[in-house]
């Protein structure tokens, strides 16, 4: 064996043992050690977490559950001097209260008329919400109209029972709105028909509205000044969503048009609303309203509030919306004035199904901000949940060391379910679409 | 071409379809309600105001104010106070709660979100628990939850905890060492504008002597030292001369209570406490989503390049992170300011509490107020999306 360079070289001759297998590849102390112990920093990170948490989390479990006062009917359970446990806290108290934080005072008899409510608003939101769902069309109808229709009969109890002189008032009006359209028709010499059906649309949506408003049920009375708890929270909500996403839709109609009066009257309003607190817009609605209209009208204290957030949300629900309508490829408002389509049908058939589909997501993280500002109400004097926990809190009945705590942390319960499920719906929808996307 | 255009003239049609008119009716429409609207509301004002005998006009804001206010950064009195020195007392409390709340939250948001991105399970984990809870309970609740377990939790004033270094914590607030300026404060002011423009300048020669040479300066250590070091050693000079420019007033323990030092009151800290966490809850979400926009490859470009871990951060991923945190971290900066305004739910003399809480109940004047506060605020956002627009058209990607 001679090569034609002389050079050293090594061949094994013969076979090397395998390596035993590497100690702890797989496994949960594999993974620990990978995970939390992978370097001095790490070891040190997992420690000082890892203490954190065994400061914190075992006192707040005993707070909450070990230490804490399940049943009781008075302070008597949740106090030291009384032979109760004070380190605990008191759900005894939320159980107590429990009717007061969802329907406030309202009017104990009648009180299956919220519950009616909140069924049909729950039938509402999954009817919308729920992306599969059969005849969604149906459910916008339900929502936008049916149910704030029946939700204010139930709630208030109807039987306005207006005036002679105000049909008389809404029949000319109503007269006057469908000879406009059928004159704009005539002028324009387009067919007589759409318009008429539109105008009676109209005309007949609200007449119906206000005479099922107007008509006896005979459902009693409840002033809104019972109202309270969870009902008004959730009817805070619902009012501003009801009223937010139509109106968000206008404005930010408004923002993209080319009209230059029409765009900066929407900037105007959708800047100075997202420059300011909801605060100061809620104390501005509270005090100035009633000045700005004339004397002899007052308007409800709870409608104030509810007028307050619902402009508020609708400005941040039309910034959502218009990040949509940008989002809309330029072919596809082409394509759709190729096709011969006014401006309505354009907007109406073919860029705000698509647009409003991709913001769902930002629709329901304004929606939850919306939420979370409801509990605002109650610094204008409104008897929302926050509210009626600060009014029980000083209950002398229940005067004991953890009733504030207890209170709040139910509070925080209860926003908390909701905000994260609608949040976790947000990301499902959001993969959802993202799946569509990919290719 | 143009005589042949105007040859085949378009069917004659109705000048009604022509868009420009049209725009033209929409916008005389739209000025026509917006106009009504606001002549029915001032008609219908002035009425209501003339009725209500209240008056009008921004003279109420020379009148005595005739109430105290617990948190006063300028001198503020029942008797010689007037609604205007309340309204800069308020706007005072409003910018201070907010800008130390800017700097916490920024740091604990910053923080939050790296630890999101940690591969350390448990440390990730708790920092999402952590955005959940915080990011899900109205701002409202936990300020009240915190106000509760802060003034809960502390001891009446007569037997305050002493925390040492002129330190105590009591029912009333934390009480701290006040600092007085001596006479010669400006020599420690004028060192330390001496020390900012000396860093300044040396940052400037030290990038140009790396351009030259390549060769690289301490600028970290020098300007430590020209920053800190100049300052306390001229401090400690003048100490020694007998002229300190800073003594402190530590707070005095009574039978009751305590008197002098500088007094944090409990509301503040509850106030501090629920924006820092809440808003760093955002913020960390967006540091996150910032973190994550920075492509890997960028990290191993760096890396292939020669570059230490450190600088890869803090000149390849840092960098192009903060384009895409920037902004939003702006508008969440706006949010702690505008949120501040929930101190008026637990007492804090913030703008709102003082100006649209008081001040509008003893006037009665509800459209000033509300313009004046609304105004404020509005400027502070008007101001900050102005310097922001700056901001972005600076760090814009710059194409070829």
């Amino acid at each position: 064996m001679s090569t034609a360079v002389d050079m050293p070289r090594f061949v094994r001759a013969k076979q090397v043992e395998a390596l035993p297998p590497p100690n702890l590849a797989r496994g949960p102390i594999a993974w620990i050690r990978e995970n939390l112990f992978s370097g001095p920093f790490n070891t040190l990170l997992t420690l000082v977490v890892l203490y954190l948490l065994y400061v914190s989390v075992p006192p707040m479990v005993k707070f909450l559950f070990i230490d804490a006062v399940w049943t009781g009917t008075d302070r008597a359970a949740c106090r030291a001097d009384t032979g109760g446990s004070e380190s605990g806290a008191c759900w005894a108290f939320i159980w107590d209260k429990i009717n007061y934080f969802i329907y406030g005072s309202y009017t104990v008899s009648e009180r299956w008329r919220v519950n009616i409510f909140f069924a049909l608003l729950a039938i509402g939101v999954v009817w919308l919400l729920w992306l599969r769902a059969p005849r969604r069309d149906l459910g916008a109808v339900y929502f936008f109209w049916i149910f704030p229709t029946a939700s204010y009969i139930l709630l208030t109890g109807g039987n306005e029972s207006f005036s002679g002189r105000f049909w008389i008032g809404f029949a000319i009006l109503g007269a006057l709105v469908i000879s406009l359209f059928a004159f704009v028709a005539a002028v324009l010499k387009a067919s007589m028909r759409p318009a008429l059906v539109i105008g009676g649309g109209i005309v007949a949506v609200v007449g119906v509205t206000l005479a099922l408003v107007d008509m006896d049920f005979g459902l009693a009375h409840v002033p809104t000044s019972l109202w309270g708890g969870i009902l008004v929270t959730l009817l805070v909500a619902t009012v501003g969503i009801v009223v937010s996403l139509p109106f968000g839709i206008v404005l930010a109609l408004g923002r993209r048009s080319k009209l230059p009066i029409v765009r900066l009257a929407s900037v105007i309003f959708i800047e100075f609303v997202r420059g300011v607190p909801l605060i100061t817009v809620l104390i501005m609605a509270n005090t100035m309203l009633p000045l700005f209209l004339p004397g002899d009208m007052t308007v409800d204290r709870l409608l104030r509030p509810l007028i307050g957030t619902a402009l508020f949300a609708s400005a941040y629900m039309a910034e959502v919306v218009r990040g949509g309508l940008q989002a809309m490829p330029k072919g596809q408002y082409e394509g759709a004035m190729s096709l011969g389509l006014n401006y309505p049908q354009m907007m109406s058939l073919i860029i705000l199904p698509q647009a409003l589909r991709i913001v769902i997501p930002g629709i329901v993280n304004t929606f939850i901000g919306l939420f979370k500002d409801t509990s605002l109400v109650a610094i204008v004097g409104i008897f929302d949940l926050v509210k009626t926990i600060e009014a029980s809190r000083i209950d002398p009945n229940w005067a004991a060391p953890t009733i504030g705590m207890t209170g709040y942390v139910f509070a925080a319960l209860f926003y908390f379910i909701f905000c994260f499920g609608m949040s976790r719906y947000s990301l499902g929808v959001e993969r959802r679409l993202a799946a569509g996307q990919k290719r | 071409m143009q005589t042949a255009v105007s040859q085949t003239s378009p069917p004659k049609k109705s000048f009604l379809y022509d868009p420009k008119v049209r725009g033209i009716f929409y916008q005389v429409v739209l000025v026509a309600a917006i106009i009504f609207l606001f002549y029915m509301a001032a008609t219908n004002a002035i009425e209501n105001l003339q009725r209500a005998k209240i008056a009008s006009g921004f003279g109420f804001l020379n009148n005595t104010a005739g109430f105290d206010i617990s948190q006063t950064l300028i001198q503020f009195s029942a008797a010689g106070g007037t609604y205007g020195d309340a309204f800069i007392v308020g706007l005072l409390n409003t910018l201070v709660v907010s800008a130390i709340g800017i700097f916490f939250t920024t740091f604990l948001g910053f923080l939050i979100g790296i630890a999101r991105l940690s591969k350390n399970w448990v440390v990730a984990n708790v920092a999402m628990v952590y955005v959940e809870v915080l990011r899900n309970v109205p701002l409202l609740v936990q300020l009240l939850f915190w106000y509760i377990a802060v003034l809960g939790a502390l001891p009446q004033p007569r037997n305050s905890l002493e925390m040492g270094a002129g330190f105590y914590l009591n029912s009333r607030g934390l009480f701290m060492a006040r600092p007085l300026w001596g006479d010669t404060i400006w020599v420690l002011v004028a060192v330390l504008a001496i020390g900012i423009v000396g860093t300044l300048l040396y940052r400037r020669w030290a990038k140009q002597q790396q351009e030259r040479t390549g060769r690289q300066s301490p600028v970290g250590k020098v300007a430590l030292a020209l920053l800190l070091g100049l300052p306390i050693l001229t401090w400690i000079l003048l100490a020694l001369l007998g002229t300190n420019p800073i003594t402190f007033e530590l707070p005095r323990k009574g039978t009751f209570n305590l008197t002098g030092g500088m007094q944090v009151l409990p509301e503040f800290v509850a106030l501090l406490l629920g924006l820092v966490t809440y808003t760093a809850a955002f913020i960390a979400e967006i540091v996150r989503a910032g973190i994550l926009a920075v492509s890997k490859g960028q990290t191993e470009a760096a890396g292939s390049l020669g570059l230490k871990p450190g600088q890869t951060l803090r000149l390849v991923v840092v960098p192009q992170a903060m384009r895409v945190i920037i902004p939003p971290l702006t508008s969440q900066y706006l949010n702690l300011t505008k949120n501040s305004s929930l101190a008026v739910a637990i007492g804090y003399p913030d703008l709102v509490q003082v100006f649209m809480g008081t001040v509008l109940n003893q006037t009665g004047q509800a459209i000033e107020v509300v313009v004046i506060t609304m105004g404020v605020y509005l400027t502070i956002s008007l101001v900050t999306s102005f310097f922001m627009n700056i901001y972005n058209r600076r760090m814009a990607i710059v194409e070829r």
